[in-house]
Order: C-alpha cells, then structure tokens, then sequence
C-alpha cells in the first residue's frame, strides 16, 4: 500500500485519541507522579488537601527517607515480603499449574470439568477471593479445625496474624547481599560463556563479578544506611495470602502450559517414542525445552501482577497489618488515608521501577522480531 | 491420576463449600469450632440482609461494567483493525509503547489520575470510573482485537480496496461481520476486569457510585461481623463474573492467553 493515501489517514486518525489518551494517562502521569515524589507536597499535613498548597521541590529526599529514613522501617520491610511474595506465588503458580497442565493433556474423563474446577477462581476478584481466605484462615477455625475432621488436633497456625519472620537480614547489609549476589550470579554468567566459547561475554561478565565483588568485599561491610540495625525477613504471615493467590491465579498458569502442550506437535512426540524415549525422557528432552518460553511468559506476567498486588491483602488481613503489608497497599494508605501524596508518590514510582524491570525487556523482546520485517 | 486430579479439585473447591456452608447458617450458629460442618437449616435471610448491604453497589458495578465494556470494545475494534490492517511505519512500536499501560501498577499513575478525574469534577461519580476503566482497558482492548483480525487474511482487504471500497467501508462490510467471536472475547475480559477492580473503585468514587468490591471489602473488613454476611455477599459479588465464566468459559480462556501478549 502507498504512501499517504485518505485511508491511511483514516488509520491514523482513529488511532490518534488513544494514542493522546494513553500519553496522558500512563506517561504523562507518570512524569507527572515522578514529579510529585520529588516535592514535599502532602508531608505538612496542613499543607496536604489546601486548596493551593505550598509545594516545594526535595528532589530525591523522600526516597531517601523510604529507603533510610527512621520512619520508613515499614516501607523497608513490604519490599522484602514483597520479593518473597513474589517469589513463592510464582514457584506455587508454575508447580501446580504444570502439574495439572500435565495430567490434563493426557485426556482424563471429563476433561472440561475439571478445567472448569481449576480455573473458576480466575473469574473472581482478589477481593472475593481474599474474603472467603480471610474466613479459612481464622486463627480457630477453617484451616486449622481440619485436622480434627478426620479425628486429629486443630493447628494453631497464625495463618494471618503471625508475627513471626524467617531469613531475617539486617537492612544495612542490603547493598552488601545484592552486591554479593550480582557479582555469584556474573560468574556463573562467566563460565558459562567460557565454557560456550563466547569471549566478549566472559570478559565483560567477569570484569563485571570482579569489580561487584572486590567491591562486596572491601566497601560493601562498612555501609550503614540505618543509624541501628533493623532487621527485615519473610512474615510467616505472608504463607497464608500466598496460598490464597496461588488458589486464584495457578489455573491461569495451566491454561498457558496447556495451549502450549497441545501446540506441541503430535508427530514430535511419535519422533520421540520411535527414537526410543521412555515418558521421562520425552518430558525431559523434548516437552520441558519447548514449554520453557511457556514458563518465562508466565514468570513475567505473574510477576508483575504479584508486584502490584494490594487488594488481595487488603481483604485478607486488612489495611493495618504491617506484617502482611506490601508498598502498593502502602502507596493507597499513605496517599489516601494520610493525605502524604509525595511520599506515596515515590513508592508508585519504586513500584513502577521494579515493575518495569521485568516487563520492558519482555515488551522489547516480543517487538523486536515482528518490527526487523514490518 | 484420578487421586491426583481429585486431591487437585479439593483444594480448588473446599473454600467454595465453606463459603456457602456459612451463608447458610444463621449468625449465632456459627461458630469457628464447626465451620465445615453443613447447617442444619438453611437461612437464606442471609443473602436478603447482604443483597440490602450491597445491592446498590452490585447496581452501580453493573452500570459501570456494562458501560465501560461497551464503550473499550468500541475504541479497541477500530484500533485493533487500524494497527493490524493499515500498517504504517513504526506501528509496532507505537503498540508497544501503548500495551505498556496494560502492565504498570496503577499507584505509579493514581495521584494525577485522581486529580485529573477531580478537575474535570468527575469525582465520585460513576463516569470518572469509567474513564478510567475505558483508557486503561485501551491497551488490552487493541491487542486481542489486533490478534483476531491478524488471522483475518490480506487478500480480502485488498480485494474490497481495487472494489473502491475505504477504510470505514471496509471495515462495516468486511471487518465487523466477522469480528463477534472477537467481541465476545473483550467484552467477557472487560467486563471481569472492570468489575473485579477495586484500586480505582476505592480512590475515585465515594459512598453513593462505590462498586460492589469496595462495598464488599467494607463488609469484612470490620472485626466483629457475622461471617454469614461477608460470606453470601461473596457469593452475590461473584456470580456476575463466575456465570459469564461458566457459560462462556471458552471465550474467557482465550482473553486470558492473549493477556500474555504474543504480539
């Protein structure tokens, strides 16, 4: 099709109100929060709700303050149960969602219905979820009165209300583990791509772990971010809510394994079974490889909607429980229930960061290909 | 297998037994000691005093639902059939940047986002929802529809544009009779999202235009309740969403793999 022709237009002109609806609503809102995280706007309170309020420019001061400053302990904590969080709701997802996936594509009876079973929870809210959990996990019923139905004691597990933390690592020593942790993982990096022969690769990796590491080493023990120590770890509170999301989101997990099960070509599997694979094996060489892409889509997606979660925790275990709180919950409440918009400002914007870590690569990647050939 | 799929199902479907175990009963006969156990009469009083507590929110959630899916069906048909039928240079990228909003966290956009909605006086009303619903339903809302009518082959667009047929017209006469498998994908996908969301039904509206969510949240979140209440108002905010799910579960399965992009 040529150049400038009226349809062409025509194209463009029905795109451009989206287009200027989403430059406004995402980007220009987000220039416009990453602006406000950077002023004082909402940190006097009387200053907070006036109908012109003062609004002075403190550039980084209030990520200072979330990430060192005394008050914030709060904020530090939610971004460890955050990460932990994140990690066990996406190993609990992909276990149990390849588990069914694979039971499924063998055709049981009745196939359709026990889809239906695994993923109705995908059709409720996390606020209908959350209430009929929240009512599971009471400290003397539900869960913990189930042993007694087959004659046993109840547990007496603080499914929500426990106060207990495990892997507890003091703040300060933060830069310190991530540091140590970059630099093993860029070794690792290293010899693979020695081993891989790839030259480039294995300089700049081991430049990279060696610089982290000496760094680690001599710099990183002396860093004090906190005046005292404080220690952050995973809330055992947090088992709970993880298992009410896994509850919620594995079906979608086995609805993404499943298509890609039945993507896989059937002669690929007779290819397999001439060849002399036993089931192992035929799993292990042939079906795992091709489900991998499979199972870095889903990382990405469960990912980031484990790292914007709130109102499944909202309804669980309520907005005050700072054992079980995460910084999107955080973000509500500070911006909305105290009126400290700057603040809450900033931890959109460190949400947002840590969201976009994870799926600007993943966009970028799905693009690239298509756009080389367009 | 069978052992496993059955173990499987009872982790998916106890909480569902409990949930209307205690809406069945009546308040003084629950009592967290015998919570699995199946009331002995059923009272159905609960759902009437829940359906009384929620029933204008489950109004307003309809309403914005309905409205918002209608209007981000409409917006992404067109998109959807400008980005994958009139390619033009850089469109690829240009729907990047645009399925980016499918994926930020809304606190990153919520403080202007509810001053813009504030401004425009549009605050606790229902339509300052739905704005929002509609442009952020934007990104998804094009994607399924640039990936249905991808499958829709070029040869029959070209074939109407040497016909004389344009844009609008092929698009009434080619496109849209096709597009209903598309349709009901979006509209069953939108219409979960918009009324599962509870982010915006809790920052943009206030006690008269709240969604069923938020109402709902209210009902639990106190410390003295009666479980039967939040329970059967579980049950009622759920329905909506489980019968489209149910009935159309097919349509609802293909949104949902969509979501993962593919672009």
């Amino acid at each position: 099709m040529k150049g400038l022709s009226k349809d062409r237009l025509w194209s463009i002109a029905v795109l451009t109100p989206s287009i200027i609806l989403i430059a406004v609503f995402v980007y220009g809102f987000i220039a416009r929060s990453v602006y406000v995280s950077m002023t004082d706007w909402g940190n006097d309170p009387a200053q907070a709700l006036a109908e012109h309020p003062i609004i002075r420019w403190v550039g980084l001061a209030n990520y200072g303050e979330l990430f060192t400053g005394f008050l914030q302990g709060r904020f530090r904590q939610e971004l460890v149960s955050t990460i932990f969080f994140t990690v066990l709701f996406i190993a609990g997802c992909l276990i149990l969602g390849l588990g069914l996936a694979l039971i499924l594509d063998r055709n049981p009876k009745g196939e359709g219905l026990w889809r239906t079973i695994f993923l109705f929870p995908m059709s409720l809210s996390f606020i209908v979820t959350g209430t009929i959990w929240r009512w599971m996990l009471q400290p003397q019923g539900g869960v913990n009165m189930a042993p007694t139905l087959v004659g046993g004691q109840p547990s007496t597990f603080g499914w929500l209300s426990s106060t207990d933390a495990v892997l507890k690592f003091d703040w300060n020593k933060l830069p310190l583990l991530t540091a140590s942790v970059v630099g093993i993982v860029l070794v690792v990096v290293a010899v693979r791509a020695a081993q891989g022969g790839d030259r480039r690769r294995t300089i700049v990796a081991a430049v990279c772990a060696a610089i982290l590491l000496l760094w680690a080493l001599f710099v990183g023990p002396n860093i004090k971010m906190l005046p005292a120590p404080e220690f952050h770890g995973f809330n055992l509170a947090l088992i709970g809510i993880i298992i009410a999301a896994v509850w919620q989101m594995s079906g979608y997990t086995m609805a993404l394994y499943l298509a890609g099960l039945r993507g896989i070509p059937e002669e690929l599997r007779e290819a397999a079974k001439v060849d002399g694979a036993n089931d192992y094996g035929m799993y292990r060489h042939v079906i795992f490889p091709l489900l991998s892409p499979i199972t870095l889509s889903a990382m990405i997606i469960l990912g980031h909607i484990s790292l914007k979660i709130f109102d499944l925790v909202y309804a669980m275990a309520g907005p005050d429980n700072i054992n079980t709180s995460v910084p999107a919950l955080n973000m509500y409440l500070t911006s909305f229930r105290q009126n400290q918009f700057s603040l809450g400002a900033a931890i959109g914007t460190v949400l947002l960061i840590l969201v976009a870590f994870i799926i600007v690569p993943y966009l970028a990647s799905q693009f690239r290909t298509e756009e080389g050939h367009a | 297998m069978y052992a496993l799929l059955v173990i499987a199902a009872l982790f998916f479907l106890v909480p569902i037994y409990l949930v209307f175990a205690t809406a069945f009963k009546t308040p003084d006969a629950i009592n967290l000691a015998t919570s699995w156990h199946w009331p002995t009469a059923l009272n159905w009083a609960s759902f009437s005093d829940a359906w009384a507590k929620i029933g204008g929110n489950l109004g307003n959630s309809l309403f914005l639902a309905v409205t918002a899916t209608i209007l981000s069906a409409l917006l992404g048909s067109v998109n959807g059939y400008a980005l994958s039928k009139w390619k033009f240079r850089g469109a690829n990228t240009l729907f990047a940047l645009m399925l980016f909003g499918m994926f930020i966290p809304y606190q990153a956009v919520l403080i202007p986002l509810f001053q813009f909605i504030k401004a425009l006086g549009l605050y606790g009303s229902i339509w300052g929802l739905i704005l929002a619903h509609v442009v952020y339903g934007i990104p998804i809302t094009t994607l399924i529809f640039r990936n249905f009518y991808a499958d829709v082959p070029d040869a029959l667009i070209e074939a109407a544009t040497i016909d004389g047929a344009g844009f609008w017209s092929i698009y009434q006469k080619v496109i849209f009779p096709i597009s209903i498998p598309g349709f009901v994908v979006v509209i069953i996908w939108q219409f979960t999202q918009v009324w599962n969301e509870f982010l915006f039904a809790a920052t943009l509206t206030n006690t008269s235009s709240q969604p069923v969510t938020y109402a709902l949240s209210q009902l639990s979140g106190g410390q003295a309740v009666s479980w039967n209440l939040p329970m059967a108002g579980a049950i009622l905010a759920a329905l909506p969403t489980l019968l489209v799910y149910i009935l159309l579960g097919r349509y609802f399965v293909r949104g949902l793999l969509a979501g993962s992009v593919k672009g």
